[in-house]
């Protein structure tokens, strides 16, 4: 386990702040009441094992003594790295992502299934949008009960998905909380 | 017109006839049955003839033949109709005969059915006989006949619960145990030991209620995440979607217990979204005894799948530290998704073997520790109908060996002088006693702990004694839980109290003789030190606590010796346990002493010379 070196860090903050923005401050500058004192600690990241996790720093200090063969997950996991170098963040950093997340899209309930299956979001799913989304922006998924499913890339802006046929793409899927059961060997 | 109808005086008659019947006896063989009555009439009436011709009768017996020859034709007259009076008399007879005859055969019907009827009743009542052993042989040899089985498998329940009544004259209690044992093996697919593990932890009745306990499955519980959510709000969007659900029990707050489902329950969004987590009921028993508190440093020894270090972690509402540990690499994947998916940020997953912790994690460095130990499964039978089958002794005592090793690794990470913790809760899916009380007791034997109550005081209290095991009188304040009690796993809670780090190592086994050996290095280094420097304040409680009998109560004339009797008393403790070598110690002891005395002289003497 190791802290992150400048491209690292630059790679995952770009990645971060397709979906935060400036929000991105909150994330880094989280309060952690993890540890012991009483005096909220920062949360870090560190490397370990091509993968990217979020924690605190008392829990990365206590986290030293296990060695670094044994040692599968700490705190929670945001991404990887993939064997060319580039970052993907993974579904587990969803909880992260939808508590600080500027652009998102709200899904009907009948369509819930299919992009918790993997499939795009099409135009027919969507229930709300958040205003001046663009394309290429980072867009978390919600259902209408405001529970996160996924996230994924927009592929068009606000404007451009009321024009679309109601089978036009909206938003690329990139992970979705159904991968807990499809694809749990992969994460 | 004679009066030979007329019937004479009985007097008249009688000397008549003998001389009358017998000419005709002699005369008539062949109607000798119109003959006699006929006779007798005849008699009477020649009896009458004489009587009525008393005069002529004595004179002419020809004439009185004759008479009565004619009167024979009137009397074989009257006789044909007195015959067939007779014979309408015999016809009578006959019927009234075939009446009573009738009636007696009725009377015999009766009779048979009434004593049919008591033998049914005498069979039906009757002692419930065991198998003879041609009868066990011949039904090894045809396929296994169930409802046979399970008939005489209730019949024996019933005889045991009432031995002294309906016991089979010659057959002891054994007899009957034995044979229940093997129909039970044979109908419900148990093997030897287990069934005999069983028997001898249950009265019969209770044995037949947990078998029958361990046929059906548990019903499917959830536990809602309270980090994500509520018990209230989950049910309502669950109940949307077709579950058919319930709160589990006045125990939890978290608990729902489902009964049927439309939708798959594992796999509703609100599953994925991570706000409930699938587990059993018993396994919330664990959690909910050790009762993690805010900020404070928890380990769980043996985590995977996470169901337990999930709801450590929400009761913890993501404050503090969770070290969770699993020792198979397969397994870990699924921990770390389940971490992840409930949202849980303050778990380090490690994966070590639990007896390596206390080296990697530190002794006296952690709050509580829940240990789940891995164990033989005989409470989840429900789960895993093989446990009926591939579990012998090997199997069990392999176990027990294990969970005494992690049971110490446990308590050895603890921290006694934690501000709010110090527990240790060790837990199993087994109803073994060899896996669970017997295991606490090693524990209290081997620890500074001492057990305290789990807080979940509907379960079962442990045994304290079982079969020739003697246990702390303090297990009663374990848990034991039952399928056929409460409606959940078999399943064992126990919760210690760590008092301090001492090892008070008493009895000798591997660990002990290691913390012997150790201590006694220890002890060797002071005692050495307290030979030079007279310090043997501290050797000597550390030497008292060693050996409680054996401390050397002889008097010691200097400073010197009290340190040399302390690390000669090491090796006499060492070789306490051969008691020959004590002579050999005394002597080497007296040499010693009389080479320091000459040592004293000489160099007494030197000074003397010196001066």
């Amino acid at each position: 386990m190791r802290p992150l070196d400048e491209k690292e860090t630059s790679a995952v903050f770009e990645k971060l702040f397709k979906f935060v923005g400036n929000n991105l401050k909150n994330i880094v500058e989280n309060p952690s009441h993890e540890g012991p004192d009483s005096n909220p600690g920062r949360y870090c990241f560190r490397l370990h094992k091509n993968r990217v996790f979020y924690a605190s720093e008392s829990l990365v200090k206590r986290a030293t003594n296990v060695a670094r063969p044994n040692l599968a997950s700490l705190g929670t996991c945001i991404g990887k790295y993939t064997h060319g170098g580039s970052f993907h963040l993974t579904v587990q950093a969803l909880n992260l992502l939808a508590a600080n997340a500027k652009h998102k899209v709200w899904l009907k309930p009948q369509s819930e299934m299919s992009f918790l299956y993997g499939n795009h979001v099409l135009k027919s799913a969507l229930g709300r949008i958040t205003d001046n989304i663009s394309a290429g922006d980072g867009v978390v998924v919600f259902s209408m009960a405001d529970v996160p499913l996924g996230f994924g890339v927009a592929a068009k802006s606000t404007q451009d998905c009321r024009k679309l046929d109601p089978n036009g793409i909206v938003v690329l899927h990139q992970a979705d909380v159904g991968e807990y059961l499809r694809m749990e060997d992969e994460l | 017109m004679a009066p030979p109808r007329k019937k004479p005086s009985k007097p008249r008659k009688s000397p008549k006839n003998p001389k009358r019947t017998e000419p005709k006896h002699d005369s008539s063989d062949e109607s000798e049955e119109e003959m006699p009555p006929q006779q007798l009439e005849l008699g009477d009436d020649g009896a009458d003839s004489d009587s009525a011709s008393e005069l002529s009768s004595d004179g002419d017996d020809p004439l009185a033949d004759d008479f009565l020859q004619g009167s024979d034709d009137e009397e074989k007259a009257s006789g044909s109709d007195s015959g067939s009076g007779s014979g309408s008399d015999s016809d009578d007879d006959d019927i009234e005969k075939k009446s009573r005859a009738i009636d007696e055969e009725k009377a015999r019907e009766e009779e048979d059915a009434e004593a049919e009827m008591q033998l049914n009743i005498n069979q039906e009542s009757d002692e419930f006989r065991l198998p003879t052993k041609e009868e066990l042989e011949e039904e090894t040899l045809r396929p296994p006949d169930l409802t046979n089985l399970q008939r005489r498998i209730k019949e024996i329940v019933r005889v045991l619960s009432n031995f002294k009544a309906l016991r089979q004259e010659g057959s002891t209690r054994k007899d009957y145990v034995e044979q229940l044992k093997k129909d039970i093996s044979t109908y419900y697919g148990y093997n030897e030991f287990l069934i005999g593990a069983l028997v001898e932890m249950f009265p019969v009745v209770e044995l037949m209620e947990l078998i029958e306990a361990f046929e059906k499955p548990r019903p499917v519980c959830l536990r809602t995440n309270t980090l994500k959510t509520r018990r209230r709000d989950l049910a309502d969007v669950l109940i949307n979607r077709g579950v058919n659900l319930d709160p589990l029990s006045k125990w939890s707050k978290v608990g729902l217990v489902v009964y049927d489902s439309q939708v798959p329950i594992g796999a509703t969004p609100e599953y994925m979204a991570g706000f409930y987590m699938l587990q059993s009921a018993s396994s919330f028993l664990p959690v909910m005894a050790l009762a993690p508190q805010e900020k404070e440093r928890v380990v769980d020894m043996a985590a995977a799948p996470g169901g337990k270090t999930t709801y450590i972690a929400a009761l913890m509402k993501n404050t503090g530290i969770i070290f969770a540990n699993e020792m198979k690499v397969p397994r870990l994947k699924s921990l770390t998704a389940n971490l992840h998916r409930l949202g849980v940020s303050n778990t380090v997953v490690c994966n070590y073997d639990g007896k390596e912790l206390p080296k990697v994690l530190g002794v006296n460095a952690v709050d509580r520790v829940l240990l789940d130990a891995p164990c033989s499964g005989t409470g989840v039978i429900s789960k895993d109908e093989s446990v009926k089958t591939s579990k012998s002794l090997e199997d069990i005592q392999k176990c027990a060996h294990v969970q005494k090793e992690l049971i110490l690794a446990a308590i050895d990470m603890v921290d006694a002088n934690s501000k709010s913790g110090g527990y240790v809760v060790y837990s199993t899916c087994s109803i073994m006693v060899a896996e669970n009380e017997a295991v606490i007791d090693y524990a209290l034997k081997k620890r500074d702990v001492k057990l305290v109550p789990c807080g979940l005081d509907f379960g079962r209290p442990g045994f304290i004694r079982f079969r020739e095991q003697r246990f702390h009188p303090s297990l009663e304040k374990t848990r034991r839980f039952y399928p056929h009690v409460h409606n959940m796993d078999g399943f064992f809670v126990a919760k210690l109290k760590k008092m301090s780090s001492s090892k008070p190592g008493a009895k000798p086994s591997e660990t002990a003789e290691e913390e012997e050996t150790t201590t006694s290095v220890k002890e060797k280094e002071k005692s050495t030190d307290g030979i030079k420097e007279n310090g043997n304040v501290s050797s000597e409680p550390e030497s008292k606590k060693m050996k409680k009998r054996k401390f050397p109560s002889k008097p010691s004339n200097g400073l010197k010796e009290k340190g040399k009797e302390s690390s000669e008393s090491e090796p006499k403790k060492r070789m306490k346990r051969q008691f020959p070598s004590k002579e050999e110690i005394s002597k080497a002891r007296e040499e010693k002493r009389n080479a320091l005395r000459e040592k004293k002289r000489k160099g007494s003497k030197k000074q003397q010379k010196q001066k």
